[in-house]
């Protein structure tokens, strides 16, 4: 008995003592039990941590809190409006003629041969703790020249025992653009800023060449020390200021200077990271960020969980003190002038499938959460006025909904250079216009989207200047404005455009043949059978054949890069909040097929071009919201794409995280978050007691059904024993 | 002994080959360097400048099997398929698409694929044991019948019904363990107690009804008979007899899955959050990161491999008839 409670009773008691007083379902340790911390969850592992190189939101999410660039957006005013990170004061943009001459700021772009930013830095901001800063008493620094031996015990970044810091200067920042250019780096957005940043092209070719004339005796991934090597693009002014230089005018360059891209690296971390023997040891800058933000990143196993902690040497930023009208009132400004960050820790559990993730939400293990198709209509309903709010179990648990219109578009493309629906004559942009009225997006987004959406009128989403709501915002090619709301025009008008470009009743009017279209998609699963039979549905009000052309993602891409598609679906994620991040989508000059650029559909109108090239060098203007008109105006006439929907974003959080504004384009929004410890604590215990009653049955169900069997097994050992004794038995036993 | 072992190791090595061949070229049906590059460096601003310096730094760059460019050997080895398959027979892994280091990935991530895989495994097989011995016992009875639905209604259900119905009812209505995560040290076991309990269930019908044959078969034979007429209680038939002489079936099957249970399960810890090696190979597949998916599918052949021959060692073992030659 005593060896059964150790092997099993033993562990089973340890396991409910590591729970000490903890929910039994708890993950989190007890000890963290009403702590400031934010627990969040992230389904796939981010690829890059180093600025240079990470584009995407799961990234970001982890990077914009640890890394500063100059500029950020303000939490709560909108339109989104630029404000300063790092800097003093908004830099002011200076322009300058070919001769070096400066120009007024009014000015005809044309006459711009360059524009010089020049950045200035608030002293004193300091890094995160980190061993590439520690250094012995001799000034030197410790861990740069790290030998085999050296790495023999270290396994993470938190076995170098040591670590300092340094002040932030503008070198940092400057180092931080030339490695855009770095040739073991792939910046994303190397191609674009190399048409902007002054030389940063022929930089990249300087940088290649240094590399490989050094990779003899360093390896080929040893340290490319940048300083060596001037960009006319970026240099230091002194110890706080920086100038960038820009090819012509950019107004947009200033959004990028709120993105991770343009954050300071300190050249100790390079230095640091580039040492053999650590890579291999997976420790590198993509993987341990070095920043000034607010938050660290102390754990990191992307496996499991990363967990961001308050970076020690946060320069200190204040909440924010005004925001819209309707903040004051939503208790958005109760903490306005407090210093940030509020939140100690915050801890990512990585939970790959989205029901455990849901479930853990509800039982307070998640402070948020998003909404999947699943679990849709048991947390949201529709009030009478159609207004999306939570059922009455989450009300009840007080979780409550924040909705906000993503600045994104999905639409649905016509390949511009397919002969039957692409190019400009009137015929095929009657047959555009006519599928635009037959596909019922409304009809789209209530079905498959649950409502979270709403019908595009034009490529802008809102939320961005340029869009417009209202009866001005209308698409007239496809609604018509009836009793103050846009109504989609009657599937006659459709059936009529569709007779004047050739193809009455869905007939081909010369060949008499029926007209057949097809529709390219990624390979789906059985649950967007519907969605693709509904789309069948909208063409066949047309008595137009829709064919799925179903494939991988790969070939879908290789399609719509030759332009061997006829319809597809695609979507765009705003990168800032400039109409022209929408427009260019359609410039002929960005067209998939001849540059590889963004313009999947194709889409190749003089006019239009001419105009884009007019407006995206202007600051926002009444002239510049005509032009913008205008273009929108063209392109829903020419209707290359179907406009799709701008998607809803609906979140769902728990009563106890506070501060919660929905920021489509900022991302470093931790810092003004706010979490009730205790009340979670309260709430994790009321809603996760244990219940034991089930075990117990189910024990004593399998007690009972052995029981018949045990007790037969007794009476039939007993019997072969009653057997053995009998004298038949004996006798037959001897003869044998 | 010896000799049959060596011999079966180099046995081994045109299996590898063929398993290798066969991985890359079913992966390089679907995916093509340029589909691999894309989906390493995103979809949004990717220059084709991008797409071949990523190529070309990681050796894509070249042809996938034939380099017609080059003479002799070099046509061979020129190529994708030699460079990415030579270093992984001396297991240099190399560095995952995403730049990270896939001996230290696997290293890393084999001990939360033991955790929850040995349990099942060692719980697994002496609870189907034990309940084919019970109702190999109880043949021709109620428990027996019953025994026997109970297999058939386990096999029929699939194992994600299985994950989602244990996670909803223990975690989320009973609150008795956590729906999902891992931790390290004691930490840990919390998190296993739910993927073992399920794992165990999940592949109880099969082993326990394929067990229970094995043992009827060993029953039905003469020395069973002749046990019995001797007068040994039914318990020393079954324990003493019976079980050892269905040892060799039973480690045909156990033997050979012993060293797969490093690589841990794709389905279970994926929905476990279990940051293990079947984790791992999900997401490179998602990835398309091939680097990883060769490594993982040679390791498993290899692993399948010292499977094999640990079957046939422990053969030896259990039976002094069998000679290894």
């Amino acid at each position: 008995m005593k060896a059964l409670f150790k092997y099993l009773l033993a562990p089973l008691v340890a396991l409910l003592s590591a729970c000490g007083g903890n929910p039994w379902n708890s993950p989190y340790p007890a000890t963290d039990a009403g702590k400031n911390i934010l627990y969040s969850a992230f389904a796939e592992r981010p690829k890059h941590l180093d600025p240079v190189q990470s584009y995407s939101s799961n990234e970001i999410l982890l990077t914009a809190q640890i890394y500063e660039p100059p500029l950020q957006y303000h939490y709560l005013k909108r339109p989104y409006t630029l404000i300063p990170a790092t800097v003093t004061k908004m830099p002011v943009a200076q322009y300058f003629d070919k001769n070096g001459a400066q120009l007024p700021d009014d000015v005809d772009a044309a006459q711009i041969a360059y524009t010089i930013y020049e950045i200035s830095i608030k002293p004193g901001i300091r890094y995160q703790p980190h061993p590439a800063f520690a250094k012995n008493e001799q000034g030197q620094f410790l861990y740069h020249d790290l030998t085999a031996r050296d790495l023999t015990e270290v396994y993470k970044l938190g076995d170098f025992s040591r670590t300092s810091t340094r002040e932030l200067t503008a070198e940092d920042y400057v180092f931080e653009i030339k490695r855009l250019a770095h040739p073991r780096l792939h910046s994303p957005i190397f191609g674009l800023m190399s048409d902007y940043i002054v030389g940063l092209k022929e930089y990249s070719a300087t940088l290649k060449a240094a590399a490989e004339a050094q990779s003899g005796q360093q390896g080929k991934d040893g340290y490319l020390d940048l300083h060596s090597y001037p960009l006319e693009g970026a240099q230091v002014v002194d110890a706080y200021t920086y100038r960038i230089k820009i090819k012509g005018k950019y107004p947009q360059f200033m959004y990028w200077l709120a993105m991770p891209f343009f954050a300071p690296i300190p050249w100790e971390a390079e230095r640091f990271y580039t040492q053999p023997g650590l890579a291999e040891k997976n420790i590198t800058l993509d993987w341990y960020p070095v920043g000034t933000g607010p938050y660290m990143l102390t754990e990191n196993d992307p496996n499991r969980v990363m967990i961001l902690e308050k970076n020690p040497n946060f320069h200190g930023e204040t909440y924010p003190t005004e925001g819209m009208a309707e903040d004051e009132q939503a208790g958005l400004l109760a903490d306005a002038g407090k210093p940030l960050p509020f939140i100690d820790r915050v801890i990512f559990s990585r939970d790959k499938e989205s029901i455990p993730r849901w479930n853990k939400f509800l039982q307070g293990y998640y402070d948020a959460s998003g909404i999947g198709s699943d679990s849709f209509d048991q947390a949201v309903q529709l009030t009478g006025q159609g207004e999306a709010t939570v059922t009455e179990a989450m009300k009840a648990q007080g979780i409550r909904l924040e909705t906000a219109v993503a600045t994104s578009t999905y639409y649905m493309g016509f390949n511009m250079l397919d002969p039957v629906v692409g190019g400009l004559s009137e015929s095929a942009r009657k047959l555009r216009q006519a599928i635009s009225i037959a596909v019922d997006y409304e009809e789209y987004v209530s079905i498959f989207a649950n409502g979270r959406g709403i019908p595009a009128q034009g490529p802008i989403a809102p939320g961005i200047s340029g869009h417009r709501d209202g009866r001005e915002g209308v698409n007239s090619v496809v609604y018509d404005w009836l009793h103050e709301r846009p109504q989609r025009k009657p599937i006659a008008s459709a059936r009529a455009l569709l007779a004047e470009a050739g193809y009455p009743n869905g007939m081909d009017a010369k060949t008499g043949a029926p007209l057949v279209l097809y529709f390219d998609v990624t390979s789906r699963g059985a649950d967007d059978k519907s969605s693709l039979d509904w789309m069948r549905k909208q063409f066949q009000k047309l008595n137009i054949q829709l064919v799925v052309r179903s494939t991988d993602y790969n070939r879908f891409q290789d399609k719509i890069r030759k332009g061997n598609a006829q319809i597809f679906e695609w979507g765009w994620n705003a990168d800032y909040p400039d109409p022209e991040n929408f427009l260019f989508l359609l410039n002929g000059a960005e067209r998939k097929v001849d540059n590889d650029g963004q313009n999947a559909a194709n889409y190749d109108n003089p006019e239009y071009n001419r105009l884009f090239e007019q407006m995206k060098n202007m600051e926002d203007s009444p002239k510049r919201q005509q032009i913008i008109d205008r273009m929108v105006e063209i392109l829903r006439h020419d209707a290359p794409w179907l406009w799709g929907y701008h998607p809803k974003d609906y979140g769902l959080y728990h009563a106890w995280y506070g501060n919660v504004k929905s920021n489509k384009l900022s991302h470093n929004n931790i810092k003004y978050f706010r979490i009730d410890g205790s009340l979670r604590e309260q709430k994790r215990r009321e809603w996760n007691e244990p219940v034991l009653w089930p075990a117990v049955l189910g024990l004593l169900v399998l007690v009972a059904s052995l029981t018949p069997a045990v007790i037969a097994y007794r009476r039939r050992e007993q019997g072969t024993g009653t057997r053995q004794a009998s004298p038949a038995a004996q006798g037959g036993a001897s003869n044998a | 002994m010896l000799n049959y072992i060596i011999r079966r190791m180099l046995y081994a090595i045109p299996i590898l080959i063929g398993v290798n061949l066969i991985t890359f070229t079913l992966f390089f049906v679907v995916n093509t360097p340029d589909d691999m590059a894309r989906m390493q460096l995103g979809i949004k601003r990717v220059t084709p400048e991008a797409i071949e310096k990523w190529k070309h730094e990681r050796g894509y760059d070249k042809p996938l099997m034939l380099n017609d460019g080059e003479e002799g050997a070099a046509k061979f080895t020129h190529t994708i398929f030699f460079e990415k398959s030579a270093a992984m027979f001396a297991f240099d892994f190399g560095r995952a698409d995403d730049g990270r280091d896939i001996a230290h990935e696997i290293k890393s991530r084999m001990l939360p694929s033991l955790a929850i895989a040995l349990p099942v495994f060692l719980l697994g097989l002496l609870a189907y044991i034990t309940f084919a011995l019970v109702m190999a016992f109880f043949r021709a009875t109620y428990v027996d019948f019953w025994g026997v639905v109970l297999c058939v209604a386990l096999m029929s259900i699939s194992s994600l019904f299985y994950i989602i119905g244990g996670q909803f009812l223990i975690s989320k209505l009973w609150h008795l363990v956590p729906i999902s995560g891992y931790g390290g040290g004691l930490d840990a076991s919390k998190f296993l107690v739910l993927p073992v309990i399920i794992g165990v269930i999940s592949g109880a019908g099969a082993s326990t009804r394929w067990y229970r044959t094995i043992f009827l078969e060993e029953m039905s034979k003469d020395y069973v008979r002749t046990a019995r007429a001797k007068g040994l209680p039914e318990s020393i038939v079954l324990f003493r007899h019976v079980l050892r002489n269905a040892m060799i079936p039973i480690l045909t099957g156990a033997v050979v899955v012993i060293p797969l249970l490093f690589l841990g399960s794709l389905i279970a810890e994926s929905f476990f959050g279990i940051p293990g090696l079947g984790s791992y190979t999900i997401d490179a597949i998602n990835s398309q990161d091939f680097a990883v998916v060769r490594a993982m599918v040679f390791l498993g052949s290899l692993l399948y491999i010292i499977g094999l021959i640990l079957t046939d060692i422990s053969y030896t073992l259990v039976d002094p008839r069998i000679r290894l030659e």
